[in-house]
């Protein structure tokens, strides 16, 4: 048996380790937290495989990951939630302007820089005319904010969504992330690859910027409440008599029992969507496309001299990378039942998606599943470990003592510890990560 | 038409917040250039090392205030500084030592030293947390103002009062300070002599006699003084937040970028440009305009061309332009 064939072997046992774990805190804790984690396990298994996709495919150091998760949150708000018609009528039209507007505004920009010719003349008029542009865009804009935002605030003072069914939510959250992906990708591809980093740093705060500023699009701070779901209430399983039957059949109690089944039922969508993901771009990395990217990652110089488009091919990926991660995103909302900019923080959402990656294992995306749930658990479980750690040491203590107190207190944030030492760690004695690629 | 009660507001609003920001931008961005100077790579965490060193000269500080010690007007923070860049060095060399070392030996490629960084920063992010938890903290404390507001008034007649925090001035004169004296360092002693050597051409540098150790040493305890001096005054002018310094990594990196990145005197140019575009185009222009134009007019709205949440978007936008047009950076960059 050759050496690539036993570390092949390694995944089932993996994954069946992961699996007792999540079982383990079903049995100790409760099947409700286990189905909890299981299911932002299964959404940051997704967001994983979009970074592997633009790491582990091609080498694209991408540190925006928040964004486009945040893009997809702002996907499910504008697709499924009911529009708010006195919103429309009171600023709808004036602010579809000032949008088209802006469009044209940044398109006549760019024709005009490349058809003047070089020199002081066109930087001045460039200047002048998005200086004009600028000035036109918020004359159109600022009324209609005014007027939108001043309907009701306190329910909507915003112009709602399309009122879509939610799943469309998914794939809309995809091309969002995408458009603004191509958009970094125009301007930060080919450069350095520490100017990527902070480029796609930059347009990550700027994306959550916008969600948090812009009420009439997103009611900004104020969130979005009750976003439709995809699956049942559990109020409603608890009053329909086909349900309760089936928790007599089962012995169950209702509540907790409709809790579970709607949990269960996210798990099998999730589980679906990671399925065709990981199909798919198992199928992409074996195609020549696939091999070509591998050879772009590995000799940039050497694929180039093959005649390979490396900027082209990069752009591609990248765009596809951040469209899989939007749509972890919507995912993500539309579990969460509600869309709150202030929660977006890079720490969680996009140095924690590139330790899941790195320990997975970059460039093999059954690690990037595995990695993301694994780093998922113990993101959510490092916590109780950690209190329970020090309630086994203070245990001679009495309740009452400051240390204990202290130290308890201090538990809470241990996991941003952990996550650093996990990752120095693997980068240092396992930097291909626990399912290497092949 | 009032010239100068326009002036008084748009010093007091933009020009003096502008200028203490931009020597905190600027010192934060010449930890980051020397670091990728001479290490050769992009420090994320290099916005957790201002947040540690701050957090260390706010727990000396308070425990010079329990025993007494204070300084007068000026801030005991001042005092504890000393103490701040001591902590910061050791943690920032038993960090090298334990982790970059051996990516060095290696010779791994930039972008892995930058995941390697990432990786320091969770453990930095999570030792602040543990040692002083998430609440604000302010610890400035002396004479709050150096100009009052009320007496400006009443010493020169203008409806507009000029106030200079303490803070702010002690901002721009410790800055002063620590620029002069790393420019001395750099370019005067033999030791950063070897360091701008080292970072120009490494094996030439290698070839001279240059111990790399040492200079990189050399390099993590000025990053250790500018970063801790950077955040505790960040810290002084605001208030002390944990986390508000993984936000300004943004603005700190535009700056070392668009000043040139490995260049000091671009880190401390870009420093600036960063933050006056930020306060300018952020700041409300109403009360200057009003004081402008003639006697009943006055503009209807604020007249603020940004709403402050977009201030990342012009480090941001800043730093595509020149990456666009000058990848170098306004300075050229690569170089100590």
């Amino acid at each position: 048996m050759t050496k690539p064939d036993m570390k092949k072997s390694r995944a089932p046992q993996y994954f069946l380790a992961m699996a007792l774990l999540i079982s383990a805190v079903g049995l100790l804790q409760s099947w409700n937290s286990a189905l909890s984690i299981l299911n932002m396990g299964l959404i940051s298994a997704i967001m994983a495989l979009g970074v592997n996709l633009q790491w582990g495919y091609a080498g694209l150091f991408n540190v925006g990951v928040m964004g486009f998760v945040a893009l997809g949150g702002l996907a499910v708000v504008l697709t499924s939630m009911p529009p708010v018609p006195a919103a429309w009528s009171a600023g709808g039209g004036r602010i579809v302007a000032a949008l088209v507007v802006g469009v044209a505004i940044i398109a006549g920009a760019a024709v005009l820089w490349k058809k003047m010719p070089k020199g002081r003349t066109r930087g001045l008029v460039l200047t002048a005319f998005l200086v004009a542009g600028f000035f036109l865009f918020r004359f159109l804009l600022d009324p209609a904010v005014a007027a939108i935002e001043a309907v009701d605030p306190a329910v909507s003072g915003y112009l709602g969504g399309l009122g879509l069914p939610v799943m469309l939510a998914w794939p809309v959250g995809g091309i969002l992330a995408a458009g603004a992906a191509w958009l970094v990708a125009k301007t930060a591809l080919g450069l350095r690859s520490d100017y990527l980093a902070i480029a796609t740093l930059g347009i990550a705060e700027i994306i959550l910027a916008v969600m948090k500023n812009e009420d009439w699009l997103s009611r900004g701070v104020k969130n979005v409440n009750g976003l439709p779901r995809p699956v049942p209430n559990e109020i409603d399983l608890q009053n329909a008599q086909w349900f309760l039957d089936m928790m007599t059949r089962f012995g169950m109690d209702p509540t907790t029992g409709s809790s579970i089944f709607v949990k269960l039922l996210y798990a099998l969508l999730f589980l679906a969507v990671i399925i065709l993901i990981v199909t798919a771009m198992e199928l992409a990395l074996k195609s020549p496309w696939g091999r070509m990217m591998r050879a772009i990652r590995d000799n940039e110089v050497a694929a180039e001299a093959m005649g390979k488009n490396v900027t082209g091919r990069h752009l591609q990926i990248f765009v596809l990378g951040a469209a899989i991660i939007g749509v972890a995103g919507a995912m993500m909302t539309t579990l969460d039942g509600q869309l709150t900019p202030t929660t977006y923080q890079p720490l969680r959402y996009t140095f924690l998606v590139w330790v899941m990656v790195i320990v997975g294992g970059s460039g093999n995306n059954w690690g990037a599943v595995l990695g993301g749930m694994l780093i998922w658990f113990l993101w959510i479980e490092v916590e109780p470990i950690g209190a329970w750690i020090v309630n086994v040491i203070t245990s001679g203590m009495d309740d009452g003592s400051a240390f204990k107190a202290g130290l308890i207190e201090r538990v809470a944030y241990m996991r941003y510890l952990t996550m650093g030492v996990i990752l120095l760690v693997v980068l240092r004695f396992s930097p291909r990560g626990l399912l290497p690629e092949k | 038409m009032d010239i100068l009660n326009a002036l008084v507001a748009f010093a007091n609003f933009v020009l003096i917040p502008a200028t203490a920001y931009g020597a905190q931008l600027a010192l934060g961005a010449l930890g980051v250039t020397l670091i990728y100077g001479v290490l050769r790579f992009s420090n994320f965490a290099h916005g957790e090392t201002m947040s540690f060193g701050a957090m260390v000269v706010v727990l000396v500080t308070a425990l010079f205030q329990s025993w007494g010690i204070s300084l007068g007007p000026l801030p005991t923070a001042l005092l504890a500084l000393p103490f701040g860049i001591a902590v910061t060095a050791l943690l920032l060399l038993t960090t090298d030592r334990v982790v970059y070392k051996f990516y060095r030996k290696v010779k791994a490629a930039p972008v892995m030293l930058v995941i390697v960084s990432t990786g320091v920063m969770f453990v930095m992010n999570g030792v602040v947390r543990m040692v002083v938890g998430t609440e604000d903290r302010r610890f400035a404390d002396g004479a709050r103002f150096l100009v009052n507001a009320r007496d400006f008034k009443a010493w020169s007649g203008l409806d507009e009062g000029l106030a200079i925090k303490t803070t702010q001035v002690i901002t721009v004169v410790v800055a002063l300070i620590t620029v002069a004296a790393l420019f001395w360092f750099l370019n005067k002693t033999r030791t950063g002599k070897s360091m701008r050597a080292f970072s120009d051409n490494e094996d030439l540098a290698l070839l001279s006699g240059i111990n790399p150790e040492r200079v990189v040493t050399i390099t993590w305890l000025l990053v250790a003084a500018l970063a801790t001096i950077a955040g505790a005054l960040y810290g002084l002018d605001k208030s002390f937040k944990p986390f508000i310094y993984q936000q300004l990594l943004l603005p700190v990196f535009a700056a070392a970028i668009v000043g040139g990145i490995g260049n000091p005197l671009g880190a401390i140019a870009g420093g600036f440009v960063i933050a006056f575009s930020e306060v300018t185009l952020t700041y409300a222009f109403k009360k200057v305009i009003t004081y402008l134009s003639p006697d009943s007019w006055s503009p209807d709205g604020l007249v603020q061309l940004l709403s402050t949440d977009y201030k990342f978007a012009v480090s941001f936008a800043i730093l595509i332009i020149v990456l666009l047009f000058k990848p170098t950076g306004l300075f050229k960059g690569q170089s100590i």
